[in-house]
């Protein structure tokens, strides 16, 4: 996928104005934080586990070699295959490879996000291989050509007449004058035209939220049971999955299941949770009769023993951009790559580069929600912190901001100048915003203004008014 | 080869080489005893209770159950749901010794055919390996007597379980499949697909509003079997 993360602002801009995403924003974002609420005050236990789910990826990361190489040992000996793939386009060419020689022609999918990055429905296109998503998110994206703007509610930025509009618009062999009273409707006319899909694929590509060292296993949650069809009907299953995936054992894995449904979308448990070990057993009257695993690095492994391998845990249920001030106002789509909200202003400099992506880790307020809902305690802003950090260092901050920061620096180092600096501003500031009480326009602070006034100060710093009320109280 | 390539960064990053040979047994000894972490305390309660909370849970994910005194009693169970929900009376139903040998011969207008599920099936029966009281939760290994698309193709899924396999937590799902595939050879325990089913199948990706039905069945109904004296209440 094309990132325009570089854009982040012109993005975010037109995401502001755009009225049907706002719509969408609105409408959706506090539904996923009350049902996250619900869900964790009905686990009196959540808590520790959040302590619990971190401490195993920790572990799991600190051995990941010896992990990985286990998972592809009992992968391999209950008879399916696991192809390692350092880079996208090795990755790419794999999955091309196995959909070849099944003789593929078309190719179900799973939502997978792992399949966003690396752009696998471009690449299957290209060479002839039609891929169809069944996920009813991904299926309408897929329909409008637009990318993901959520990892897991993909079709966040839509509303109801949208989805109306494009099935009308895509499904020309069904009536036109057809109704659909709710949203039930929509949701039966995916399924039909989904079926015979699923019936048809000759491959069938998921991702994995777990891959198990313990068993070789892959593990899917999912809600719709589109994931289970895809790697259930075809001949050939394929599961894609980066090497952070793994876990040492099922225990492990049932930890971390108990937070991933509740952080994500609120639920106690997701409908399906399935777990892949191999190909069809000799006996099975169904299943796929190939298995394989393609695991994919693409820069995670330079992020281990860095300040950002935190980023690691992550187990991509979305708490933090349901929560985040900036892409609710905002959307996903402005974040320009595969990952939006606060995980992806973390990892998105880590995979892309800091010089492509480095308006994402600076388009914070840092309140912090995001690591406070985050289930695996991943210190999100400390690392956008170490991004801004590093974009400084690499000079790729722009000139009028490296200026103004050495200014204020020089005052922050220098406490009696910083004071009275402050001092006479406010002091101006209050002169000349008496009356009114606010600044519509301020020389030096157009990007505040512009979007909203500023309260002029009370002509005094604070400061100023606890030295005096130290003062007075010692009297 | 990647596989150098990924594992040798990996080892870089952790500023170390390959594990030595005590600590790589360490890791197999933890895998070995798979040790269990904290389970919430609300599917630590007695039998009856568990199966209890196993039964209000399908029903809070919009599940539907029905509770019969032996196995005996399944197909009239199977049959009164059938008639009340108005659903054709065919049926695919898995090769399961518990579901063979019920009399079906009593209940004439029952029509079975035994085997995976078919694209035009409208119900399937199957026999669940164990459930899980804590979130309501069943557990359908695959398998010979258990296909994988009896639990996914038709729009009712019906599923027999008997009081017995319900348990409180996940572990001890996991517990009782490890010891029943104790003595396979090639997988190690694990079919090759395990599915953990929570109510019907839904989606909300329109306007993030719940609606049931998406691609898996539309209903799922349990029948669950008291063969348990200290599970009935």
């Amino acid at each position: 996928m094309r990132a325009t993360s570089s854009a982040f602002k012109q993005n975010a801009a037109r995401g502001l104005a755009d009225a049907g995403l706002q719509r969408a924003l609105q409408f959706s974002k506090t539904q996923f934080q009350a049902r996250r609420a619900r869900a964790v005050a009905a686990l009196p236990e959540f808590e520790q586990l959040r302590d619990i789910g971190r401490d195993i990826k920790n572990h799991t990361l600190a051995n990941l070699d010896f992990y990985l190489e286990t998972f592809a040992a009992n992968v391999e000996h209950a008879g399916g295959k696991v192809h390692w793939c350092s880079t996208a386009d090795e990755a790419r060419a794999a999955v091309l490879e196995i959909c070849r020689n099944a003789g593929a022609r078309t190719v179900t999918k799973g939502k997978s996000m792992i399949s966003e990055e690396l752009g696998i429905n471009d690449h299957l296109e290209r060479n002839g291989i039609t891929p169809v998503e069944t996920d009813l998110g991904e299926y309408i994206i897929q329909l409008r050509d637009e990318p993901p703007s959520h990892i897991i509610a993909p079709a966040f930025h839509l509303n109801r007449d949208d989805w109306e509009k494009s099935f009308y618009e895509k499904h020309t062999d069904l009536p036109r004058d057809r109704v659909f009273h709710e949203r039930r409707d929509i949701l039966t006319e995916a399924r039909t035209k989904l079926r015979d899909r699923f019936l048809a694929a000759d491959v069938g590509i998921t991702g994995a939220n777990f891959l198990i060292a313990e068993t070789g296993s892959s593990v899917i949650v999912t809600n719709e049971g589109n994931g289970d069809l895809t790697q259930t009907l075809p001949r050939v299953h394929i599961a894609l999955a980066s090497i952070e995936k793994v876990v040492p054992t099922l225990e492990d894995t049932c930890a971390l299941l108990r937070l991933l449904a509740r952080s994500a979308t609120g639920q106690e448990f997701s409908v399906y949770t399935t777990f892949s070990t191999g190909p069809r057993r000799a006996a099975d009257p169904d299943g796929p009769s190939e298995y394989h695993v393609v695991l994919v690095d693409n820069g995670r492994s330079a992020m281990i023993g860095t300040q950002f391998q935190d980023m690691l845990r992550c187990i991509r249920c979305a708490a933090c951009m349901n929560h985040c001030p900036v892409y609710g106002a905002v959307g996903g789509h402005a974040y320009g790559w595969v990952y939006p909200g606060p995980m992806g202003s973390v990892l998105t400099p880590s995979l892309i580069g800091v010089d492509k992506a480095g308006h994402l880790p600076n388009a914070s307020t840092f309140c912090g929600t995001c690591e406070s809902v985050c289930p695996m305690k991943i210190p999100l802003p400390n690392m956008m912190r170490h991004w801004r950090e590093r974009e400084f260092e690499r000079h790729l901050t722009p000139q009028g901001v490296r200026r103004n920061l050495g200014l204020w620096a020089w005052f922050a180092r220098r406490p009696a100048a910083y004071r009275l600096a402050t001092r006479v501003a406010m002091w101006g500031l209050g002169r000349l915003g008496r009356g009114r009480g606010k600044f519509g326009s301020l020389p030096l602070a157009g990007g505040w203004t512009a979007g909203r006034d500023l309260p002029a100060p009370e002509g005094e710093t604070f400061m100023a008014r606890y030295a005096r009320a130290q003062r007075a109280g010692r009297a | 080869m990647s596989r150098e390539a990924i594992l040798g960064a990996i080892r870089r990053g952790l500023r170390r080489g390959e594990l030595p040979a005590d600590q790589k047994a360490m890791l197999l000894g933890r895998m070995a005893t798979h040790p269990r972490h904290l389970i919430p305390a609300r599917s630590r309660v007695p039998r009856a209770a568990q199966v209890a909370l196993f039964l209000a849970n399908v029903e809070k994910e919009f599940g539907t159950t029905a509770r019969v005194p032996d196995l005996d009693a399944v197909p009239g169970a199977l049959a009164a749901y059938l008639s009340q929900q108005n659903l054709p009376s065919r049926f695919a139903i898995a090769p399961h010794p518990d579901l063979q040998a019920m009399p079906w011969d009593a209940h004439p207008l029952l029509e079975r055919r035994e085997g995976r599920a078919d694209p035009s099936d409208q119900v399937a029966l199957t026999a669940a390996f164990a459930a899980v009281a804590e979130t309501g939760t069943l557990m359908l290994p695959s398998g010979p007597r258990t296909p994988t698309t009896l639990n996914l193709l038709a729009e009712t899924a019906v599923v027999m379980l008997r009081a017995s396999n319900v348990v409180g937590a996940y572990e001890e799902a996991w517990d009782r499949l490890r010891a029943a595939n104790a003595g396979d050879v090639g997988g190690g325990f694990m079919p090759r697909n395990v599915m953990l089913v929570t109510g019907p199948s839904r989606s909300a990706d329109i306007e993030q509003t719940l609606e049931l039905g998406a691609h898996g069945p539309r209903r799922v109904h349990v029948i669950l079997v008291d063969d348990d004296p200290e599970a009935v209440a």
